[in-house]
């Protein structure tokens, strides 16, 4: 057993914190301010070669392993959370399904273009009333000559609107059940697919978040993914690596609050000496740490286990599970030891409270991870 | 074209902390950059690269570690890298350094040799314009800008207080200033190329046209008395509104004042 990173890791690290720093914190505040997409950094990513790093590089990617990429995805976190939470969603849910379920002509088609960056992508599972319980899907597709039709909408789309290709799911066949379910690959030029209503959200603030609607959305029959009635088994499949995505991003947002909380508490003097002086702090500091760095183990073994041709979806879960509740604990006691600048938008721990949340909830509540987690001990 | 950038891994002297105790610096842990004079020098020859096309071949002499400064180097767009490495080489002052690169220049195609001006460890600015002198080529140093014209380079050589615009002929040297760009991020991609399909090819004594006694400690003439931090000095007094007659006034008084005359 090796806990040590690789020198070619640590080189990555230096290099995602480099562009980090320099490119992304300094706007990170007002892309939440202002609930913009960050456009200018998406292309940045892919001069640099960040958005399809574990995708071989014949189909456009980067040639590297999954613990590098979830490495980047927990950089960019540390700064801002919502372009974390862009390059994992093209990265974890749309080019991995069609580069591990996608047929030649499909990763020649899409996987090239989305693994160079030159496409952005995103994935829509979740319904109004499709949520936890995914099978409920009420998007039809029905097969007609060369193209299946497509009606019904979908909900909470992260990339929606900057996305040019579209992962969706939809009940091929509703006698079925979740064997009932089939992925397509959508352009988002398809006639008949338009855009709905953009979410104002708690964090993430700069994601764009909207409805999908379909109306008779003639999808090519060559843009189904796998065969009809695998959907169901590829989106969960899909989750799995998203969570290791979406771990990362969790820990990141935990270990930013650190990093700008150890930063504040040198810095902040209370009764004639610096706060990082009270024990209380230093307890403090000290389970935001070790929780931290607990979860960052779980991520990186469940990105490890992935490279290694391991299962690893019990260890995602477990991984999501942990790393969204740090961060939820690690931001409310980054927030607490800023005391009232904390709650103000002068510091970003308040917005990294704000962000945390989100990882508790999407791909997958906490509580979907624990009875993943429970069904492999049972 | 082919380009040969020569590099120095140098210590962050950023990120250098002194021991409180005794005052000393803490080299322990202080990680280990690419020298910033260089590293400019390496983005204008992978400028050069993007626009004209070019091979970049950075060199670097230094202890096996500086192969992480190599694979950097890999990552943000060099083509091939090598490590001039031998215990032989240790202790080298400028002129055993100059002289043991220049030798292992020699056996490298080039047009175009880039060094930066200097290193943050060293502070000399010797390096460079000596392996020109030693491989009997021209150079120009202080290089704040570099086009190409045909066969020929179109410099801006910087002075404190103006520049020169020279256009020279390849092959020839020339040392870059930090001030010239702004260094690109290296590429997740080369990254992986740099340590999975890169090799990094090394050179020693034995691959050397050179004696023994011209190297490292034996080959350097300088001894060094002491080292000392610099003293503090008061700023000066400046002048701004005074016409030619009371300037020359002024000069006078004050040599009298401190009986220079």
């Amino acid at each position: 057993m090796d806990f040590n990173i690789t020198k070619e890791q640590k080189m990555l690290q230096q290099l995602y914190k480099d562009f980090t720093e320099n490119e992304v914190k300094p706007i990170a505040a007002d892309v939440d301010e202002e609930e913009r997409f960050p456009i200018e950094t998406v292309e940045k990513m892919q001069k640099y070669g960040m958005v399809g790093i574990p995708i071989p590089k014949e189909y456009g990617g980067e040639g590297g392993d999954n613990l590098s990429y979830a490495m980047l995805v927990e950089e960019l976190a540390k700064v801002c959370a919502t372009t974390s939470v862009v390059l994992s969603a093209h990265t974890s849910l749309c080019c991995a399904p069609i580069y591990e379920f996608g047929t030649e002509q499909q990763k020649q088609k899409y996987l090239i273009p989305l693994a160079k960056g030159e496409k952005l992508g995103a994935f829509g599972l979740t319904e109004p009333n499709a949520g936890t319980d995914a099978a409920g899907q009420q998007t039809k597709a029905v097969l007609d000559g060369d193209n299946y039709i497509l009606n019904g909408s979908k909900i909470f789309i992260t990339n929606s609107g900057y996305a040019d290709v579209y992962i969706i799911f939809a009940m091929t066949d509703k006698s079925k059940g979740t064997r009932g379910i089939s992925a397509f690959i959508v352009e988002s030029e398809f006639e008949g697919f338009t855009i709905g209503k953009k979410e104002l959200k708690m964090g993430i603030r700069g994601s764009s978040t909207c409805e999908l609607i379909f109306n008779n959305v003639k999808v090519p029959k060559e843009n189904l993914i796998g065969k009809e009635g695998r959907g169901f088994g590829i989106a969960m499949k899909t989750l799995d690596g998203g969570r290791i995505g979406i771990a990362a991003q969790a820990l990141g947002i935990a270990q930013g609050a650190i990093d700008e909380t150890v930063k504040y508490v040198k810095e902040r003097k209370q009764f004639g000496r610096s706060i990082a002086k009270f024990q209380n702090t230093q307890f403090e500091l000290a389970d935001m740490q070790t929780r931290t760095d607990a979860a960052r183990l779980l991520v990186y073994r469940a990105a490890c286990n992935k490279d290694n041709k391991l299962p690893y979806g019990n260890e995602a879960a477990m991984a999501k599970l942990f790393a969204a509740e740090t961060a939820m604990y690690v931001t409310t006691k980054a927030v607490q030891l800023h005391g009232g600048y904390g709650y103000t938008r002068e510091y970003p721990v308040e917005r990294m409270m704000r962000d945390a949340k989100i990882t508790e909830i999407y791909e997958g509540t906490s509580e979907v991870q624990k009875m993943v987690v429970a069904a492999n001990m049972l | 074209m082919n380009i040969i950038v020569c590099i120095k891994q140098v210590p962050d002297t950023n990120e250098v902390k002194l021991d409180p105790k005794t005052g000393t610096l803490i080299r322990d842990g202080v990680p280990s950059i690419i020298n910033p004079d260089d590293k400019s020098g390496l983005e204008a020859a992978l400028v050069m690269k993007d626009q004209y096309g070019a091979n970049i071949t950075v060199l670097t002499m230094g202890p096996p570690q500086a192969e992480g400064a190599l694979r950097e180097a890999l990552a943000m767009g060099a083509d091939d890298a090598v490590l001039l490495t031998d215990r032989a080489f240790a202790g080298a002052d400028t002129w055993a350094t100059s002289l043991t690169l220049a030798k292992a220049l020699e056996k490298m195609d080039y047009d175009l040799i880039v060094a930066g001006r200097q290193a943050i460890d060293g502070d000399t600015a010797q390096v460079g314009p000596e392996m020109a002198e030693h491989l009997h080529i021209p150079h120009v140093s202080y290089v704040e800008d570099m086009q190409k014209d045909g066969d020929s380079l179109v410099l801006k050589r910087m002075f404190e207080d103006g520049y020169h615009k020279i256009k020279i002929q390849t092959p020839c040297l020339i040392t870059a200033l930090a001030e010239m760009n702004e260094p690109r991020y290296m590429n997740v991609g080369k990254v992986f190329d740099a340590y999975r399909e890169k090799e990094i090819k090394t050179m020693t004594f034995a691959d050397l046209d050179i004696e023994a006694e011209e190297l490292g400690l034996k080959g350097s003439p300088t001894k060094v008395k002491k080292s000392f931090t610099k003293g503090v000095k008061a700023a000066g007094v400046k002048y701004d509104d005074l016409d030619e007659q009371e300037a020359a006034k002024v000069i006078v008084e004050k040599l009298k004042e401190k009986f220079i005359i």
